[in-house]
């Protein structure tokens, strides 16, 4: 098991149960169901098919599952909840999980 | 109370714990069972056991979908794999999870075409991106990432992606609650209900546990403080006689779930007529499988799946843990054969397993204070 960048496995634990807070930053002009969104400080693509019954706009908070936004939060719930993954020693295997949302995309550039 | 610096109010902490050893009656003995895996895991983390009167027992559920999934379903998943055409794509918790001839990881350094996929909407990507083979997702989770399998799958058929399937191992926590409920060995007080799962299910699903098992569920959020604070509603219940479904979790669970979650999942799934559970044996209509409508996108309907079998060994006692007969600590294997690192039992899986939470923190705790107290 080396340290294949490519293949980086968590180090135990249960990332798919992990409850990742995001800001969403723009809805995609060309898909209403994706979503960049900073994630502990990342940008990533996020789905928001989820959601459809209560679209987020720019500004929203989200709970994020597996790449996909799960429910609405206030501001406030997102900075606790981040404060508890921290709590868990769960912060870095959110923010591993973060790096892996999308394959192919080029989020990783600053904010324009 | 050693972790309580750690809290991140300590006073609001210390307040519950008074509320739990005041409502706590002394003549009674509480076994309240948290159902979801994440719950264990902070329970354990945080040392709240500590911070409880002795009289209250916290019953670990069923509630970690690495843990209860069979043996065999790794294996058939991975014979389809051993076709080179294939790829095995997966969330990175699946990749130490052994089957019969060694973990996904394994199989890779064997030369498997495995790939770490964090959402299922990148198994679609990899398809896309190796349009000459074939990839199988193999779906995994309650009903927390259920919904977006569902979406995908709705999206590769809307998008005619014919080289990708999906290996569908969902489950859905209530027939694993009523299946403990209905153990004859079993005795509970109240639950302390799944937080996430419940986003998308809500609050509607448990009231049965209320009305019909006359026992209270308070559905919980994953702090200290959540934790307690849904103890105290527990007990206060109890000692009303009263049983409901309580949310202490509002913040982030809406009493109806996620609609669009539940459509989704509606069009793309059909309740298995039963299916097995790691220590729990088979539970009827507790497992998601494809639709019909969706049978292009079902690697069990296009390849040929062995229907591979594997029992636990008998000398692990998972069941009885799961049901709170045991104590991780009691089973005869714990600690011994059965180790996070070479895992015999569902429990010790995955780290939210009850038994690989109580190893990695009370277990580790306890030998430390033996070896510091033994004598030089």
């Amino acid at each position: 098991m080396g340290a294949d960048e490519e293949f980086e496995v968590p180090p135990g634990g249960c990332s798919m149960c992990l409850a990742i807070p995001g800001k969403v930053i723009e809805v995609a002009a060309d898909n209403p169901n994706s979503a960049l969104v900073d994630v502990v400080g990342m940008r990533r693509r996020v789905d928001l098919g989820l959601l459809l019954d209560d679209m987020p706009v720019p500004g929203d908070w989200v709970l994020i599952h597996v790449g996909f936004a799960m429910s609405k939060i206030s501001e406030v719930d997102a900075l606790d909840q981040m404060r508890t993954l921290e709590m868990l020693g769960e912060s870095e295997a959110a923010a591993q999980e973060v790096r892996g949302y999308g394959l192919d995309e080029v989020d990783d550039k600053p904010a324009p | 109370m050693k972790y309580v610096d750690e809290f991140r109010d300590p006073e609001l902490i210390n307040k519950a714990a008074d509320e739990i050893r005041r409502l706590a009656d002394p003549n009674r003995h509480y076994r309240l069972m948290e159902v979801c895996g994440g719950h264990t895991h902070a329970i354990y983390r945080f040392g709240l056991k500590d911070v409880l009167p002795p009289n209250i027992e916290l019953i670990h559920g069923p509630g970690c979908p690495v843990c209860v999934l069979p043996m065999g379903r790794i294996d058939d998943a991975l014979s389809i794999a051993e076709n080179p055409d294939v790829i095995f794509a997966a969330f990175g918790d699946m990749m130490r999870v052994p089957g019969t001839n060694g973990s996904p990881l394994e199989h890779k350094a064997r030369g498997m075409d495995v790939r770490i996929v964090y959402s299922p909407s990148d198994a679609i990507k990899l398809a896309k991106t190796n349009p000459q083979k074939h990839v199988m997702f193999f779906a995994i989770g309650f009903e927390t990432t259920a919904p977006s399998t569902a979406l995908t799958l709705q999206r590769a058929k809307s998008e005619g992606l014919h080289n990708f399937s999906v290996f569908c191992n969902h489950v859905t926590i209530i027939p694993a609650i009523r299946a403990i409920l209905d153990s004859p060995d079993m005795r509970l007080d109240g639950f302390i209900g799944p937080g996430h799962v419940s986003t998308v299910i809500g609050c509607r699903p448990y009231e049965w546990i209320a009305q019909n098992e006359h026992k209270p569920i308070v559905v919980c959020g994953f702090e200290p403080l959540d934790l307690l604070q849904s103890i105290v509603m527990l007990l206060t219940q109890l000692q009303k006689g009263e049983a409901r479904v309580e949310n202490q979790y509002k913040r982030v669970v809406p009493w109806e779930g996620n609609r669009a979650a539940l459509k989704a999942m509606a069009e793309t799934f059909q309740l298995r007529p039963y299916f097995e559970w790691r220590g729990l044996g088979f539970i009827s209509q507790s497992a998601l499988r494809i639709h019909e409508q969706y049978a292009e996108w079902d690697a069990e309907q296009r390849f040929h799946v062995p229907g591979i079998r594997v029992t636990d060994p008998k000398a692990a006692q998972c069941g009885e843990v799961l049901k709170g007969v045991l104590k991780p600590a009691q089973c005869k294997l714990f600690g011994r054969e059965c180790t996070p690192e070479n895992p015999v039992g569902a429990l010790m899986v995955s780290s939210e397993g009850s038994c690989a939470a109580y190893f990695n923190y009370e277990h580790r705790k306890n030998a430390l204070v033996t070896s510091l107290n033994a004598p030089a």
